[in-house]
């Protein structure tokens, strides 16, 4: 069907007798406020790290606008949010997140909690659940006892709590190969005849990060809307180191490091 | 004079609303409100934008697909959903929590869009407690789901998509279950299966259903007839997911993986005679 809702009653023609013109005809306005910019998005959280990654490319059909775009926000309180999709949507969904947080934190003074804000998080979106924003957002930070969160969302804010997840246009290619080497799915113990299956269990930091990176090289091997570079943002638990740290109410015990490096840029 | 009344009076409200800066926090907002396109007929942009049946190309995908059911019987509520949400043809999810924990003593369960029913139940979960507080006692789940059936009532037509079964012990000990969805139906029964699957969790059910089930056999009719869905809707699948409400709340009872209960059933009990261990065969 055409879509006739962009067609005010206002702007339907009169009825007449006349020869039909052009301009007595019903006009169709397009009205469209959703652009896909692709890219892809991947959280992976740890016992007491949280990885986000995202590639740097921001296209629109076949054009690369940049190949510099940020998917990955720190929104304060020690917490990251990545996001794909639009990315207009995705970095007003950044800021918003990020304000929010911040009020909570001169509101309450004291630090949101990762769960705490996933349910904020849910609530944002869901408040335009009739006009959604066309982003799909992932939450990372660490929970109150210092272990790996990562928060997955759909459009209008259906969430849960998960270990890895991959997000945006690559996320088909991605997601089977996470499944079988963070979540070790249908992997079975040696000589078990298939009956004992392998547990999935703490994977140390550098050895996700590898996964990390060969998740990306290959996704941009066979989608156009990967590549440029990669942004890998980390937070891990940080010890106050000192007095004035330890007193200090913006210390969040989390510090979170951003990576960049390259990715193909064909 | 007209300033003096400018000053104490309260501010006018906005027909639409805008964002409420003002805010903050994790609770539920006290009225809610919701941000429109700005266009004539919102609720048609909404329907051309996400995808159904009829529009499965729409950019912006919700999840979808389920079984879930629910059912009285001698010993209490039994109720049991898979774990699966797709998007379209791609499995988004394998471990979504389909049973929503309202309080100790309801649950609801989703099927539809997934936001929708994680909202407005963790909304009726708020109603629920305001009305214990006001009234000092549990609410009823006849009332509880009258709330959840309004509220979406009022909604109708502006494209929320929820079936749920809303279950769980009133005051009094009374079990309650009704089937609520977004076009407005609120009935109250013995047995429900909601969702894509629902057809084949009903042939399971029918078949194995009545009263004076005992807990284990009841806990295992709803288990077993999840596992008919998973196995022949492809919509359905994951992980099943159980629970039994008795007279002081609910008891959750598992999130079993289906696959390694299919091979029991079959090689253990000698059901699914249908499938082959061989390729040849």
């Amino acid at each position: 069907m055409a879509s006739s809702y962009m067609l005010p009653y206002a702007q339907q023609a009169p009825p007449s007798y006349a020869h039909p013109t052009e301009a007595s005809q019903p006009r169709q306005h397009h009205w469209s406020p959703y652009t896909e910019n692709g890219g892809v998005i991947l959280g992976i959280a740890g016992k007491d790290y949280v990885i986000l990654a995202g590639d740097t490319r921001s296209s629109e059909g076949y054009n690369i606008n940049t190949r510099t775009a940020r998917k990955v926000f720190s929104v304060g309180s020690g917490l990251i949010l990545g996001v794909v999709g639009m990315s207009a949507d995705g970095e007003e969904l950044a800021r918003k997140v990020t304000r929010k947080i911040d009020d909570y934190k001169r509101n309450h003074d004291k630090h949101i909690t990762v769960s705490a804000a996933a349910v904020m998080l849910s609530r944002i979106l869901y408040q335009k659940r009739f006009f959604p924003y066309y982003c799909q957002p992932l939450l990372g930070g660490l929970d109150e006892n210092g272990v790996g969160a990562i928060y997955t969302y759909d459009y209008v804010g259906s969430f849960e709590r998960e270990q890895s997840r991959a997000f945006g246009s690559a996320a088909a290619l991605i997601t089977p190969f996470l499944d079988n080497q963070i979540n070790l799915k249908n992997q079975f113990v040696p000589g078990s005849n298939g009956e004992q299956p392998k547990q999935a269990g703490d994977l140390p930091r550098a050895t996700v990060e590898k996964i990390v990176k060969d998740a990306f090289t290959s996704a941009v091997e066979r989608q156009i809307e990967v590549g440029d570079g990669l942004q890998l943002v980390t937070i891990t638990r940080a010890p106050p180191r000192t007095e004035e740290e330890a007193d200090d109410d913006d210390w969040t015990g989390a510090a979170i490091s951003v990576e960049l490096s390259p990715l193909k840029k064909d | 004079m007209d300033a003096l009344v400018s000053k104490y009076a309260a501010e006018p409200e906005l027909d639409i609303a805008e964002e409420d800066d003002d805010e903050v926090g994790t609770g539920l907002p006290q009225s809610v409100s919701f941000t429109l396109p700005p266009i004539d007929h919102p609720a048609k942009f909404l329907r051309a934008m996400t995808d159904d049946h009829a529009n499965p190309s729409a950019p912006i995908k919700l999840k979808h697909g389920t079984t879930t059911l629910a059912f009285k019987f001698r010993g209490g509520v039994i109720v049991c959903t898979d774990s699966r949400a797709t998007q379209g043809s791609w499995i988004a999810s394998q471990t979504v929590k389909k049973v929503i924990e309202i309080n100790p003593y309801l649950l609801g369960t989703m099927a539809g869009g997934a936001a929708d029913c994680q909202y407005w139940l963790t909304y009726l979960g708020m109603e629920c407690r305001l009305h214990q507080l006001r009234h000092k006692r549990l609410i009823s789940v006849a009332a509880a789901s009258k709330i959840l059936a309004n509220l979406v009532y009022s909604y109708k037509g502006m494209g929320l998509s929820m079936g749920t079964m809303l279950t769980g012990v009133g005051h009094g000990g009374v079990f309650g279950l009704y089937y609520v969805d977004s076009d407005g139906n609120r009935v109250e029964g013995n047995l429900f299966c909601v969702g894509s699957g629902a057809t084949f969790a009903y042939g399971v059910l029918d078949r194995g259903y009545q009263w004076e089930l005992t807990d284990e056999e009841a806990l295992e009719l709803g288990r077993r007839s999840i596992l008919a869905a998973t196995h022949r809707d492809a919509y359905s699948g994951g992980y099943i997911n159980l629970y039994h409400i008795k007279e002081d709340g609910w008891v959750h009872h598992g999130f079993n993986d289906t696959n390694p209960i299919f091979w029991k059933q079959k090689l253990e009990k000698g059901e699914f005679q249908n499938v082959s261990t061989t390729l040849d065969a």
